[in-house]
């Protein structure tokens, strides 16, 4: 503290060659600043505006059938088939997700050598950097097809293999997130159950996990924001099917590719159609919020303190 | 016995990225020609090419480079030299840990109401550059506040001693000593924005562009863009997936050599004080 104070003194004894511009900076930074703000109010006026829209000429019955019809003659605008869509999308991609990155963390952070780790972390972080429309094609290309001779039902779009490949990307989400729990778990409490005669295996297991168990559930929390968000793999391999299935093989939309396949249809300004974008889009950041602010709560609440 | 398994989760990972890698790989030989980089689009796969969506790209990044540069580097200054812990700092850095966490798809939805339709700007590559600089300004603002902190305190100390003042500290003391820790932050967000797909398609960039864009008020496409459309369309024309892995593999080398390259200027660069 002592030092800010000499700080203060120096500085108030500074020249005042530059003392207009000095003055003037604080403030350009605070308004540059206030412009990320301003994004956030931008995002949540035009969805609310445009989705009150929607709102006020479609009945709440509509809204929460299983028909999803925007473009036929007599338009339909039930939300469930996409709600469902994006649900089961989410569900396989945390399957996948979740144990492969916790198996991760729990190797990187007890069984890895540091060396080791020091290698193996940034080659996994590779797969988070993978642009999503990369993974797309791969789910298309590639998934698909090689689950097709497992399951051969299987239609060429369907929700099962985008699901898959979206767990694959969080992968690396999860295991770094649980990884840092996990690591601020106190070497003491580690060697006092070694101590006791416990195997890594017990350690890992019956005292790192359980005490990192709020990092770990911030992290899953996390992963299904980022499954609900995603939009490119389930554009591409997932299609657009209006489907009300609890059926992984088939066809579904996601609340996501419905945007994107209505955007770069013709969303013709000004009609139902159009407005019922913003709808999807404000359900979508509603949820994200929420989500992220879960994750900020157990985060703090469940924090042990050691 | 126990370590085994769980290192199959990393076996996992990696097996998965070496199979996109091989398969993107694959579906490329022969595609991938010093033609398909530089002949724009066609109807015709074996004659199509590249550049359009390679310049759309670049022309992207020169709205988004210095835009989120700009916005980003004095956001993290005023949150971390100016009001450290003022309640307005706090509440600007919810605001950006929040921002961080919106679907990309949602930026494209602001950039279509606000850009395009409200300000008129279309499907142009400014829309798209404005767009795809408010989704990764989070990223710039963050790496920019932990390089700024990183700037010990007496670097500072010794600027004022010799009679400068807060300005002329942080221009000649603290942005000088945290550009690496700034253009390493900022590597990794223009490789996210080169990548990103789902705003530019919200926004409405066209399928097809066959004028080479000349300046930011023109329609355009991008690399990520194309992948998209040639993927869709490979039902109706199987050698577009030819076309899309070719320019997976040339979106993969950039992103590969931005980071590279972000992780040479933090090793070079790196000062211990």
């Amino acid at each position: 503290m002592n030092n800010v104070k000499v700080r203060e003194i120096i500085q108030n004894n500074a020249t005042r060659k530059n003392h207009r511009l000095d003055r003037v900076m604080p403030t350009f930074f605070l308004v540059m600043a206030l412009l990320s703000v301003a994004t956030t109010i931008g995002i949540v006026l035009t969805l609310v505006t445009d989705a009150s829209k929607f709102f006020a000429s479609v009945p709440l019955r509509e809204i929460f059938s299983t028909k999803l019809a925007p473009l036929s003659a007599q338009p339909s605008y039930g939300i469930l088939p996409l709600l469902m869509g994006t649900a089961m999308t989410t569900l396989v991609a945390i399957l996948v997700a979740v144990p492969i990155g916790m198996a991760a963390a729990v190797y990187l952070s007890q069984f890895a050598s540091p060396k080791l780790r020091k290698v193996l972390k940034p080659v996994l972080e590779v797969l988070a950097g993978i642009p999503t429309i990369v993974y797309g094609f791969f789910a298309y290309s590639f998934v698909t097809p090689l689950l097709m001779n497992l399951i051969p039902s299987l239609e060429p779009k369907n929700a099962l293999s985008p699901g898959i490949v979206m767990g694959i990307m969080i992968i690396p989400m999860v295991a770094s997130l649980s990884e840092d729990a996990m690591n601020a778990v106190p070497e003491i409490m580690r060697e006092g159950a070694y101590g006791l005669g416990s195997t890594k295996l017990e350690v890992a297991t019956k005292v790192v996990i359980p005490s990192a168990i709020s990092g770990i559930l911030a992290s899953i929390v996390l992963a299904v924001s980022r499954a609900v968000g995603e939009t490119m793999i389930v554009t591409i391999a997932s299609g657009s099917t209006k489907n009300f299935t609890f059926d992984i093989t088939k066809s579904m939309q996601t609340m996501t590719a419905y945007i994107v396949e209505f955007t770069s249809g013709d969303a013709a300004s000004g009609t139902t159609g159009y407005y019922s974008l913003y709808a999807v889009g404000l359900i979508l950041f509603l949820f994200t919020m929420v989500v992220n602010l879960i994750a900020q709560y157990i985060s703090k609440k469940l924090r042990e303190e050691y | 016995m126990a370590k085994h398994v769980f290192s199959l989760a990393v076996v996992f990972a990696f097996v998965v990225l070496l199979l996109l890698l091989f398969n993107v790989g694959k579906d490329s030989i022969g595609w991938l020609t010093p033609g398909f980089l530089t002949r724009n689009l066609s109807i015709f796969p074996e004659k199509a090419g590249i550049w359009g969506a390679i310049k759309g790209s670049v022309y992207l990044m020169l709205i988004v480079i210095p835009t989120t540069l700009v916005l980003g580097v004095s956001t993290a200054i005023y949150l971390e030299e100016y009001a450290s812990r003022g309640k307005v700092a706090n509440f600007i850095r919810v605001n950006i840990s929040n921002l961080a966490s919106v679907p990309s798809v949602i930026f494209g939805l602001l950039g279509l109401a606000i850009f395009s339709r409200f300000l008129g700007l279309g499907s142009s590559i400014l829309a798209g550059g404005l767009t795809m600089s408010l989704l990764v300004l989070p990223i710039v603002v963050v790496a920019s506040q932990e390089a700024v902190r990183a700037v010990p305190g007496f670097l500072r100390d010794a600027s004022y001693a010799m009679g400068a003042d807060k300005w002329t500290t942080i221009r000649k003391v603290v942005l000088p000593v945290a550009l690496p820790g700034i253009l390493t932050g900022s590597i990794l967000a223009m490789s996210r924005a080169i990548g990103e797909t789902a705003p530019l398609v919200v926004l409405g960039i066209p399928t097809l562009i066959r004028k080479i864009p000349t300046s930011i008020m023109d329609d355009f496409t991008a690399l990520p863009i194309q992948i998209y459309y040639w993927t869709l369309d490979t039902v109706l024309t199987p050698e577009y997936a030819n076309l899309a892995a070719a320019t997976i593999v040339v979106l993969l080398l950039v992103l590969f050599l931005m980071n590279a390259a972000a992780i040479i200027i933090r090793n070079k660069f790196q000062k211990k004080f």
